[in-house]
């Protein structure tokens, strides 16, 4: 019996170390460093918090302070290589993605900054 | 009271009576500047338009054109489900003949209909008088689309790509004029129709602030005769139509 517990404890902890390896951590890449617009811990904790205050202010009562502005996020975090926070190494999509939240803030919102829009003023 | 907080009070009073002092001297200006980023719309300003038919040219689209490029609609080629923002309308007297032509778009209206139906509060009105649609709470039921008597509103059908950062749209939800709210809390003072049609030599539309009495469109409006489309309704609209 003792053995019998053993031995499942042993494949839990093996299926445990695995569920870990599953998944690789995200690499987030940081292309401009520098100082966000709060510490990193609270970003990564309540950027969602954050970003609905500020569209409820912005929509609602034309408030339109930099921080905590979705367009502010974009304009910063950007790839480099693809100009999006999406696909590939984008700085939301490979977090949301490893996390498993939907991200839908850009099915409406541009992903890109405004010079890399694709219908940017010339 | 110790020294610092009797300097901080006389401090007080005088800022106080300074802004007393140059307030009335001052208001003109402070009207005509942009709103700072963190202040919140007003509900001393009134953003409305006036459209002049007889300066607008019959086939003239250029506030049409215009106004897709800063919202970033674009054709699909299936315009019955195109978003529309702007609509030329052609107006013809049967009786005598007379023709012209004339933008309709969301009214504004002071008593907005699609407010009243909106089952999510999607649909709202800006203290300062724009009419918006609150796309995080729309579900896309379209009753705004039937209640509102001018068709201003437009359905977003298929998914986009490409939006403007200045002008999230999506699929699912519903849309219409926002007087260029984005270019209002800019700054700019003005829409990108007027704009364009200023720029063709037309100044039919003039934009404005209907409650400053010294606004191009206050005076405007003073002096011509002008009309709210449908005012048997009393929706009050802030779009104003001179000679239809």
């Amino acid at each position: 019996m003792l053995q019998l517990a053993a031995t499942f404890a042993l494949a839990l902890a093996a299926g445990l170390s695995l569920a870990s390896d599953r998944v690789p951590k995200p690499e987030i890449v940081i292309e401009k460093p520098g100082q966000c617009v709060e510490p990193a811990d609270v970003m990564r904790r309540s950027h969602m918090n954050f970003l609905l205050h500020q569209r409820d202010l912005t929509v609602h009562e034309g408030i339109r302070t930099p921080k905590f502005s979705l367009a502010g996020c974009v304009e910063c975090h950007a790839s480099t290589k693809t100009g999006s926070v999406l696909g590939q190494g984008g700085f939301c999509q490979d977090c949301h993605s490893y996390a498993g939240v939907k991200l839908d803030c850009f099915e409406c919102h541009a992903a890109k900054p405004q010079h890399l829009s694709a219908r940017a003023k010339p | 009271m110790n020294d610092d907080s009797r300097r901080g009070f006389l401090g007080t009073v005088a800022a106080t009576l300074a802004g007393i002092a140059i307030s009335p001297g001052i208001r003109l200006i402070e009207l005509a500047a942009a709103r700072a980023p963190e202040e919140h719309a007003s509900g001393r300003v009134r953003w409305g338009m006036l459209i002049d038919t007889a300066k607008c040219a019959t086939g003239c689209t250029d506030c049409v054109t215009a106004c897709n490029k800063e919202n970033g609609l674009h054709d699909t080629g299936r315009p019955r489900t195109d978003a529309q923002w702007i609509r030329k309308i052609d107006l013809k007297d049967l009786r005598s003949g007379r023709q012209h032509s004339a933008p309709v778009m969301c009214q504004h209206c002071a008593e907005p209909p699609c407010v009243d139906v909106c089952p999510t509060g999607a649909s709202f009105k800006r203290a300062d008088g724009i009419v918006l649609v609150d796309k995080h709470t729309c579900i896309g039921c379209r009753y705004c689309v039937m209640a509102c008597p001018y068709k201003a509103r437009s359905f977003v059908h298929e998914n986009l790509t490409d939006q403007l950062p200045a002008v999230p749209r999506g699929k699912g939800t519903v849309e219409a004029c926002t007087l260029c709210v984005h270019k209002i809390d800019r700054g700019d003072g003005t829409t990108a129709c007027a704009d364009a049609c200023k720029a063709a030599g037309h100044e039919a539309i003039v934009f404005g602030d209907l409650n400053d009495p010294q606004s191009e469109v206050s005076r405007r409006l003073r002096e011509i005769p002008s009309r709210h489309l449908r005012g048997d309704l009393r929706l009050n609209t802030g779009v104003r139509y001179a000679g239809v």
